[in-house]
């Protein structure tokens, strides 16, 4: 027996086996509860896919029929390519039937009154559960396979089944989500087509209203969102400019103290910057009292609004830009430059006609990912917008709040991811046929110029300023946990710490703090989302670094572009497609998972990408060659030496988890809360130290955890230590 | 014979990268327990062949046969094939022994029985007792031999070797492609052998296959490469080779009379017809003579234009009327002076006519 025979045996086992016990449509109480196992006869609606088909939901009749026509084609068909052909063909048709069967029949009968007109009435039929989508995994493997024994990709049914999992994933939780924002925009809330909403909020003076120029009121939201990015871009570019070049070109004496400086954003709660910067400069901040004590000046509340968002914005993102340009600024070959000197040019000819223009490409990069941040930003605005909020908090208040106007909120994400991917698609139209890659595989001798002295003191100020506000800001957020009312009464209290993560040992352990439940869920799913995320996106690095396959470029082009879709409009869009059948997630933690995996996945395929450029192709080669699949290949040649790539993907992905907001405030229920919506909750009661106290401690933990991840994937040894080198 | 184990067969195969084709239309046969080189200057397809066969490309049109089987559409993993790689390409985070035995599990054998099978492949390579190295503690050519170690222990049908010998010194390559051979001759084993360095396929090749532009361009063995070249392009990728015009006067079966300058020579026709022809003239096919500047019969007047002495011989460049020739004279030990008169004899070999 073949391996083409042996893995569709698997398969269509696996199926049958599904359609006979795996209960069909959504559990309640949830799956992984297994309370469902007792209850399954008695229940019609947790019987499996075949006992369903047989009490007359027809709806589910082609799906068996599908089923019996892969295991005839098995029995009656050598393996081979045509075979592989109608696989395929069994495979879309199912997949396609499943879509088409879950969209219609929603909880109520038809999803459509025209169908209903046409087929008559229908059963109601709940959210597809273990068994449909186990049946949907069936169909997609069927399309790999038959590919494979058509000997698509050198018949490598591995590399196929990755490619159309990966395909399908994106497609459900990436594209489905973002369509359903476009289609929730033209519903009523029944359901029914309706251009009202739209049509209402398209034309609405608040969002598009240019005022502010004329001196007749305030501009619209979509206006001063856009305004806000494009400052908060430029700033964090230059600071962080400004600060590579220190780092790298200058005889500064503190530059590893600047390089811890780039961690700092990865593991603060967006909003935190926002909180410190209210204690600082806020209407009873620090700062404030000082001058108003000091001048007599009655400062107010400047801090509220856009400048205050803007300059907590750049406070957190400025070291994003920083990580970014550091390599960039790295990047540029020595040679060019020396070689520049050598040709009679100056420090500053030479800085201004060679290095400047050889990091335009990396400036342009670090400029879109500020400028996507401050689009997305979700936690600075709602702290520090006061009356007059950015597109972000826009969105979220037209859902939660009374307005609960869904239309509103779906044309608002809508404008807000016509701005980002806009951005993203003119970087990287400019971008084509500007790469100057000047790192080569050679080793480059020399060193970098030193900046030339007009340049260096300046930028040397400038960084030493900022520095100096980075760190008050953030031990503000440090002491302030332990004040008991910040701005009016500064006596000493571990009271915050105490109501957040008190402890009772009377009568056994209780964990009596307010903060332990949303810490324990955040804990919990961020672990479970970090592997997932750093899994998928190396796998999804490792077929676009090392695989040829049809559709690549636009594969590899959606994902990076979903980078550009913020996070409240990935919030937003997965309440509006995940809310109602065929597919049911909201209030699971399941979706918690699935937005962390899906939204995170880019960096994981970049590190992958960029990873897997270093390594040589003739390794993974040399192992085809010996005998391995791909599978083997990637388990004990690739994986091994990727673990610095996978311990990055595990910690950005496990922080990320922890700190994001935007996209999980729309996403949490009572039964799993995340911290930072947690925190977010406490602010907005003016509970400030205890926000502060527990933003605190996500940041400790973090610390801790980074390196935990650290000692567990380990060292790829690839080396002996020194000292057994010197005496062999 | 294709059907015997060891045997290759490449059947009208044609390879096309998008618009570009590497390979247009390639037949080939290699008998078993042959080493044949692919000798061909950068992008001629010799990489890209070796690849086809490897399975690491798979071809856009025809069929490969390894053993008398169809392998047009199998994977590279399983294919009776392993291969050597330029850059060794052993996995860095294994030990040696771990490398060799790589092959061996990925094929199902149990760890205790691939260690001591890929004992014995170290051994076949000199390398016992490093097994527990790390690849980067051995140098250029130890991790050259586990290379090959981990390749053979597999006991492929078919040994591919992608320019094997590149990364070590001269004089490193000389002793390991002479190890090469000894362990092809000894084992029994086909290999497939690319080269771009002429010496390396003279030296261990049953057959070169020398390819230009995706084409075999000439196929034989290095002796008949030498001596017979088709072209002016295997002429001069094979050895040095001075081509002059020279003169068929006529032909008596499979020889032709030629005339050259002063001399008249009998050669193998090879198809040539009468007329205005070229031959292909080794630097060392002359003996050169002090000439008195007259047309003598049976050579070629010339005067020396350089002359460089090389210890065991004396490289000449002699103008003459039939241009500029390189000559190696390695039999006197005292150069002619520069512009002095010289006579060049026909010794008998190294010269060949070609289309």
């Amino acid at each position: 027996m073949n391996a083409d025979n042996r893995r569709l045996d698997l398969i269509l086992a696996g199926a049958v086996l599904c359609l006979l016990v795996l209960p069909w449509y959504k559990i309640r109480s949830g799956f992984f509860g297994f309370g469902w196992i007792g209850d399954m006869l008695a229940r019609p609606d947790l019987w499996p896919g075949a006992f369903q088909a047989a009490a007359g939901r027809w709806q589910l009749w082609p799906v068996l029929l599908l089923v019996a026509a892969v295991a005839g084609l098995r029995l009656t068909a050598p393996s081979g390519a045509a075979r592989g052909r109608w696989l395929v063909r069994l495979g879309v048709l199912g997949l396609a039937w499943l879509v088409v069967e879950g969209l219609s029949v929603g909880t109520r009968g038809w999803n459509w009154g025209l169908l209903e007109r046409l087929l008559g009435e229908v059963a109601g039929q709940p959210a597809f559960g273990a068994g449909a989508v186990m049946l949907g995994l069936f169909f997609a493997c069927l399309i790999s396979f038959g590919a494979a024994e058509r000997g698509a990709l050198k018949g490598d049914a591995f590399v196929l089944t990755a490619i159309v999992l990966l395909i399908l994933l994106v497609a459900v939780f990436v594209f489905y989500p973002i369509l359903s924002i476009f289609t929730g925009a033209f519903q009523d809330f029944d359901g029914s087509f309706t251009a009202q909403g739209v049509r209402r909020n398209i034309g609405d003076p608040k969002i598009w209203s240019l005022s502010c120029l004329t001196g007749g009121g305030p501009c619209g939201v979509a206006w001063r969102t856009l305004f806000l990015a494009l400052c908060t871009a430029s700033a964090t570019t230059v600071l962080g400019l400004a600060f590579a070049l220190v780092a790298t070109r200058t005889r500064f004496p503190f530059k590893r103290g600047l390089r811890l400086l780039t961690v700092l954003p990865i593991i603060t709660p967006p909003f935190v910057v926002g909180l410190a910067l209210t204690m600082l400069l806020g209407r009873s901040g620090t700062l404030t009292q000082l001058i108003e004590a000091a001048t007599g000046l009655e400062l107010g509340r400047w801090l509220y609004g856009l400048t205050g968002i803007w300059l907590a914005q750049v406070l957190s993102f400025t070291p994003i830009a920083f990580l970014v340009l550091i390599g960039v600024v790295e990047g540029v070959s020595p040679a060019m430059e020396e070689a520049s000197q050598t040709l009679r040019a100056g420090r500053w000819r030479t800085f201004r006609k060679v290095s400047l223009p050889l990091m335009a490409p990396g400036l342009a990069n670090a400029f879109l990912i500020g400028f996507i941040e401050s689009m997305a930003d979700f936690g600075n605005p709602l702290v520090l917008g006061g009356s007059g909020g950015v597109l972000s908090t826009e969105i979220f208040f037209s859902v939660v709040g009374a307005q609960n106007d869904p239309s509103r909120a779906a044309v608002l994400a809508a404008v807000l991811l016509f701005f980002t991917l806009s951005a993203f698609l003119a970087q990287r139209l400019w971008l084509s046929g500007r790469s100057f890659a000047t790192v080569g595989g050679k080793g480059d001798g020399g060193r970098h110029a030193l900046l030339p002295a007009r340049v260096a003191a300046p930028v040397i100020g400038l960084v030493a300023l900022w520095s100096l506000f980075t760190v008050i800001v953030y031990a503000m957020i440090l002491f302030g946990g332990f004040v008991k009312l910040w701005g009016l009464d500064h006596t000493l209290t571990l009271d915050h710490y105490i109501r957040a993560f008190g402890i009772s040992l009377d009568g056994g352990l209780r964990w009596t703090g307010v903060a332990w439940n949303s810490f324990w869920t955040t804990m919990t799913i961020a672990l479970i989302a970090a592997p997932l995320t750093a899994g998928v996106g190396l796998l999804t690095g490792w077929l676009i670094a090392r695989q040829r396959f049809p559709g690549k470029a636009a594969f590899e082009f959606a994902l990076m572009m979903s980078f550009a879709i913020p996070g409240t409009v990935i919030g937003i869009s997965y309440i509006m497609a995940f809310n109602l059948p065929p597919i049911q997630m909201t209030g699971t933690a399941l979706i918690l998972v699935a937005c962390f995996v899906f939204r995170n996945m880019p960096v994981g395929v970049r590190g992958g990408v960029a990873a897997m450029a270093q390594l040589d192709t003739s390794l993974d080669e040399a192992s085809l060659t010996l005998g391995a699949n791909s599978g083997r290949t990637l388990r004990r040649v690739i994986l091994p030496l990727l673990r610095p790539a996978i311990l990055a993907a595990l910690v950005y992905s496990f922080v990320r988890a922890i700190t994001s907001i935007s996209a999980v405030i729309f996403l949490v229920s009572a039964k799993y809360n995340m911290a930072t919506a947690y925190i977010v909750g406490l602010v907005e009661n003016g509970q400030y130290g205890v926000a502060i106290a527990y933003s605190s401690v996500l940041i400790v933990v973090m610390v801790a955890v980074i390196g935990i991840f650290q000692l567990l994937v380990g060292e790829r040894r690839l080396r002996r230590p020194a000292a057994s080198e010197a005496a062999a | 014979m294709t059907s015997e184990r060891g045997a290759v067969e490449f059947r009208a195969v044609r390879k096309n990268y998008g618009g570009f084709t590497a390979v247009p239309h390639l037949d080939l046969k290699i008998a078993p327990g042959q080493l044949v080189t692919l000798l061909g200057p950068s992008g001629c397809g010799k990489t890209t062949t070796l690849r086809m066969l490897a399975g690491l490309e798979t071809p856009s049109a025809g069929a490969i046969l390894i053993g008398g089987q169809d392998v047009t559409r199998l994977p590279a993993n399983r294919r009776d094939v392993t291969m050597v790689f330029q850059s060794y390409a052993l996995f860095p985070h294994m030990s040696v022994i771990d490398n060799i035995a790589y092959g061996l599990e990925s094929g199902g054998m149990k760890p205790a029985a691939s260690r001591l099978a890929a004992g014995q492949g170290l051994e076949l390579v000199g390398l016992s007792g490093l097994g527990d190295r790390l690849p980067s503690e051995l140098s250029g050519g130890q991790q050259q031999r586990v290379a090959v170690a981990r390749a053979l222990v597999l006991e492929p049908q078919v040994l591919l070797l992608d320019e094997p010998l590149s990364n070590l010194d001269a004089r490193l390559r000389r002793r390991v492609r002479t190890e090469i051979r000894e362990l092809q001759q000894r084992l029994g084993f086909t290999a497939v052998y690319v080269t771009h360095d002429q010496d390396e396929a003279l030296a261990v090749s049953d057959r070169i296959v020398v390819m230009k532009d995706g084409r075999i361009a000439q196929d034989g063995t290095p002796r008949e490469l030498y001596e017979a070249p088709a072209s002016e392009f295997i002429a001069d990728f094979i050895g040095e080779a001075n081509v002059v015009d020279c003169e068929v006067l006529g032909l008596a079966e499979d020889q032709a009379l030629v005339v050259v300058g002063g001399a008249r020579l009998t050669l193998p026709s090879r198809g040539i017809r009468p007329g205005p022809a070229r031959l292909a003239v080794r630097p060392n096919a002359f003996r050169v003579e002090p000439g008195n500047g007259e047309e003598g019969d049976g050579g070629l007047e010339g005067r020396v234009a350089s002359a460089a002495y090389q210890g065991d011989r004396i490289e000449y460049e002699i103008d003459g009327p039939a241009g500029r020739l390189f000559v190696i004279d390695g039999r006197s030990s005292v150069p002619l002076g520069v512009g002095s008169p010289v006579r060049l004899q026909f010794r008998g070999g190294g010269v060949a006519l070609i289309a």
